[in-house]
């Protein structure tokens, strides 16, 4: 619990001080324009030194995938093409089945300890799909967002806020990204709060980005569904800010200005937590090679030499007693 | 040792909820029975490694260098630079707790440090507090622990309770292979002399004689020759296994325990039946007598040292290329490091099976063929005379080994070999097989006997598997094709489902062969009677 308040109170004390900023007249190009633009900086930056400089600087000595299958070998046993796959093809298929659908996190069955006492494999799904249910969303929703930065808007925006609101329910429509997030976000962070073993395991930061995006979905929400938001306005700001003429029009309301700095907040964050794990799913060794090892030697750039005991160094060792029982030497 | 282990029952009730836990400030206690003892110094001095001392891991001074945080420090960036894993799996991990249950030591033990995830945060709260800007603002906050002697201490008994399964890393939706981070964190105690003797006696014996249990070549020979004898004794057949022989086709490789410990023993009669049957032009090595290799389990560089002798001796003896017998670790290093570190194996050819002509193209750069690929090519051509119902008074289950399994990929091959060598075989439930195998619990060095209570708990989860199907069919021997399962699971399956023999897969192979000019086979080969039935049954 010490955690999660730790997390709570941060995020708190971050809240408060953007809603107080967002009331400021005098903050408002700071916060619609330097500070956007500044996230933006930081999160290209970060990322690209994380992956670049740091994991893309260090070798990958050794070809290490997890085989998750069936090996291919003999020419009639299938093997399983991508679940450990021996093709460049093949692991291009199970990165995109990684991540695209969370390959991996689908075979999460929990263990149970049953009185007998036996062991069960009983569910596990529910992280499989709260994980699905608000990754998605995400990447709907930052999708829909590209009607705020184009002009006009690209069709994709339109398509996808018709599918999304496609049960038409409510004034204005509800999207049902928006649920499926909530949705999704409320599990993961219920879980880590309610689940003792998951609370234990989590730190700081692991409730506090569950918690900022919750919050910019719930700003986001608000705007939509219950205030009366200047819609216009806050499109010529997002186009000013993509066509590098940044301009802070008047009459934007203050929630929309905490939902922009919360979504600062959370870009400039992502490249020092856990959120890398999006660039860094791809490089993951254990998953992005194909497990053709003893068909293709791997290199290891700095493959050192090491002290060995060799054949000689072993003959003379054991001279007398090799020839007493009879094996063959080679120096007799 | 065994009269203090608590009953099966008591194992049992392991206790789950963490109340009150705090990783951060937990240290590590030392209970009897579930720690390995420290490595002899003895062993250390002999393979130069540092800081030989007589110690053992219970006392309060461990007798660490002055310096030793710097070493630790130092050798983590040292790592940082040298393996992508190590820092991509320090830095993605987002604490989903896809992992925590499905290590065998978690779920046998209830220690929240046996969650993967906890384990890997022994490492990386280190790294967090020493090499990331988080870390050294925001400290605990950001989960970030000062490295000291208790917390060496916690590295200590929980990277020695890990068995490198990496069942862990199936399960990850990045696939963060806490394997990889034990085996570095291995690597970095190590550099400070805190080692098991489970691990060092035999890398050391390794690097002197050539395999794990320290056998000279007279007595390497004279082992071969008994297992040859008792053979005889069963089918009457007689063979002389060569050794050290100068231009054969095949050079074969086996963990050394088949040559020595029962009951791996009754597998190394199975090859020589085999190799006898299709007139195999092969030798053993008294050099490169353990493909085993527990290199792995101290650092990568052990393992090299350790590994070198095989391309070393294939290219002295001039053979074409390399046969590999039933090993799991043993494997995942053939499989996975042997060509890279060592090699590239170019004085060797495309292995090819003189008996089928198949050409292994699988196997075309390392030019090494498991066993079970060799023979289930046999089966599969129909150059083995089989007789299944030998193998009548067995109701056979297989347990995947860990690095066969979710190193290499080694699933159907045996079990083709099975079918065709028994008429009972049940799998046990699909959670516990192929990929989602579960440990022995006595890999990567754990398997002594101090630490059997842990060995036991770990292997609750195989050991229940095993129960299931001896209640469900009356499975009454568990196959595997590891020469630490066999050391490990006879004490494993007696404690959890007694009434359950172990045995390699070519030991049922064995019993199967039918050998020209062999006596009427009255027993299998361990000598004990065969089912008098001849009725077929399904498999
Ligand atoms: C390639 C893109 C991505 C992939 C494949 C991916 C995959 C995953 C997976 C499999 C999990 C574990 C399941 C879970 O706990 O939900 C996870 C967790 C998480 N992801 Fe992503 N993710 C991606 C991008 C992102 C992005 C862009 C964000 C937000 C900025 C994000 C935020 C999170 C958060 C906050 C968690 C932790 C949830 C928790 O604490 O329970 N992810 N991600
Ligand atoms: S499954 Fe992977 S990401 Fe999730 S807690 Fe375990 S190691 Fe971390
Ligand atoms: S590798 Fe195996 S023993 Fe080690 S943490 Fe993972 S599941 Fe547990």
């Amino acid at each position: 619990m010490k955690r999660f308040l730790q997390a709570a109170m941060l995020f708190g004390v971050l809240l408060a001080g953007v809603v107080v900023a967002s009331q400021a007249q005098g903050l408002r190009s700071v916060l619609g324009t330097v500070l956007p633009y500044a996230a933006v900086a930081v999160l290209l930056v970060g990322v690209i030194y994380r992956v670049a400089g740091v994991w893309g600087r260090a070798p990958v000595p050794f070809r290490i995938p997890t085989s998750c299958g069936q090996q291919k070998a003999l020419s009639w046993i299938k093997p399983s093409k991508l679940d450990n796959p021996s093709t460049t093809l093949g692991v291009i298929g199970r990165m995109a089945l990684e991540v695209l659908v969370f390959r991996s996190l689908f075979r999460n069955v929990r263990t149970q300890l049953k009185p007998g006492p036996k062991l069960a494999y009983v569910g596990g799904w529910e992280l499989w799909a709260a994980a699905m249910a608000f990754h998605w969303s995400f990447l709907l929703i930052v999708l829909r967002h590209m009607r705020y930065f184009t002009e006009p808007v690209a069709g994709f925006a339109t398509m996808l806020a018709a599918l999304d609101g496609f049960f038409e329910i409510g004034v204005p429509t509800l999207y049902v990204t928006n649920v499926l997030i909530v949705a999704g976000l409320g599990y993961l962070l219920l879980r880590r709060v309610f689940d003792p073993q998951l609370r234990m395991i989590s730190l700081a930061a692991d409730f506090f980005p569950l918690l900022l995006l919750l919050s910019i979905v719930v700003t986001g929400g608000l705007m939509r569904y219950f205030g009366h938001t200047d819609v216009a306005s806050i499109k010529e700001l997002a186009i000013g800010l993509i066509t590098f003429h940044p301009v802070v029009p008047a009459g934007i309301g203050s929630l929309f200005f905490v939902h922009l700095t919360l979504v600062s907040v959370l870009l400039a964050y992502l490249p020092f937590s856990k959120l890398m794990h999006m660039p860094g799913v791809f490089l993951s060794p254990t998953r992005n090679l194909a497990n053709n090892n003893r068909a293709e030697r791997h290199v290891n750039p700095w493959n050192a030499p090491v002290k060995v005991h060799t054949y000689e160094e072993w003959e003379e060792e054991f001279h007398d007693k090799i020839e007493a029982c009879g094996l063959p030497l080679d120096k007799p | 040792m065994s009269e203090k282990l608590p009953k099966p029952e008591e194992l049992s009730t392991v206790d789950f909820r963490p109340v009150d836990y705090d990783w951060m400030t937990a240290k590590a206690t030392f209970r009897k029975g579930t720690y390995s003892y420290q490595a002899a110094p003895k062993n250390l001095k002999y393979l130069g490694l540092a800081n030989p001392r007589e110690w053992s891991p219970i006392d309060d001074d461990w007798k660490l260098p002055d310096n030793w945080k710097t070493i630790i420090l130092e050798g983590l960036r040292e790592r940082l630079d040298k393996f992508r894993s190590l820092g991509l799996f320090m830095d993605i991990c987002v604490r989903c707790g896809a992992c925590a249950d499905k290590c065998h030591f978690y779920i046998g033990s209830g220690d929240p440090k046996n969650m993967p995830v906890l384990r890997a945060e022994l490492l990386r709260s280190v790294y967090r507090r020493y090499f990331t800007t988080t870390g050294k603002m925001f400290g605990a906050l950001a989960g970030a622990r000062e490295l000291d002697v208790s917390l060496l201490k916690e590295w200590f008994y929980y990277f020695y309770q890990c068995t490198e399964c990496r069942r862990c890393s199936v399960y990850c939706p990045y696939g963060i292979d806490t394997a990889e981070i034990t085996m570095l964190g291995r690597e970095l105690l190590t550099l400070v002399g805190c080692n098991i003797n489970w691990v060092m006696e035999p890398v050391a014996n390794c690097f002197r004689t050539g395999n794990h249990l320290g056998i000279q070549p007279h007595a390497f020979k004279d082992n071969i020759e008994f297992v040859r004898d008792e053979l005889e004794e069963v089918t009457g057949i007689h063979i002389d296994p060569p050794i050290n022989k100068k231009g054969a086709e095949v050079l074969f490789v086996t963990p050394s325990a088949d040559v020595f410990a029962s009951p791996a023993i009754y597998t190394l009669m199975g090859y020589m039946l085999l190799f006898h049957h299709i007139g195999l032009d092969y030798t053993f090595s008294a050099y490169a007598s353990d493909g085993g290799n527990f290199g792995l389990f101290a650092s990568h560089e052990l393992m090299k040292r350790l590994n070198a002798k095989n391309y070393a001796e294939a290219k002295r003896l001039g053979v074409k290329w390399i046969l590999g017998g039933e090993c799991g670790h043993m494997w995942r290093v053939m499989h996975q490091y042997m060509a890279t570190m060592n090699g590239p194996a170019d004085f060797l050819e495309v292995p090819v099976s003189p008996v089928t002509g198949t050409r292994f193209e699988h196997a075309r750069s390392t030019k090494m063929v498991h066993i079970c690929e060799f023979t289930s090519d046999l089966i599969r051509h129909g150059k083995l005379k089989l007789d299944k119902s030998r193998n009548d008074h067995r109701v056979v289950t297989f347990h995947d080994s860990c690095n066969p399994a979710r190193s290499v990929g080694i699933l159907e091959e045996p079990r083709y070999v099975l079918r065709n060598v028994v008429n009972q075989f049940h799998e046990m439930p699909e959670n516990t097989i192929r990929e989602h195998t579960f440990c022995c619990g006595g890999g990567a060095g754990l398997g002594n006997d101090e630490n059997m209570e842990m060995r036991l708990r770990g292997g609750m989860p195989r050991g229940h598997a095993v129960r299931h199907v001896r209640d469900a069919h009356g499975v009454n021997l568990l196959a595997c094709i590891c020469a630490i399962d066999k050391a490990t699971l006879p004490a494993l399956v007696d404690y959890w489902s007694p009434g359950v023999d172990v045995g390699g897969v070519h030991e049922l192979v064995g019993n199967a062969l039918v050998m020209e000019g062999e006596n009427e086979r009255t027993t299998d080969l361990r000598g004990d009677p065969m089912a008098t039935s001849k009725g077929e049954s399904d498999a």
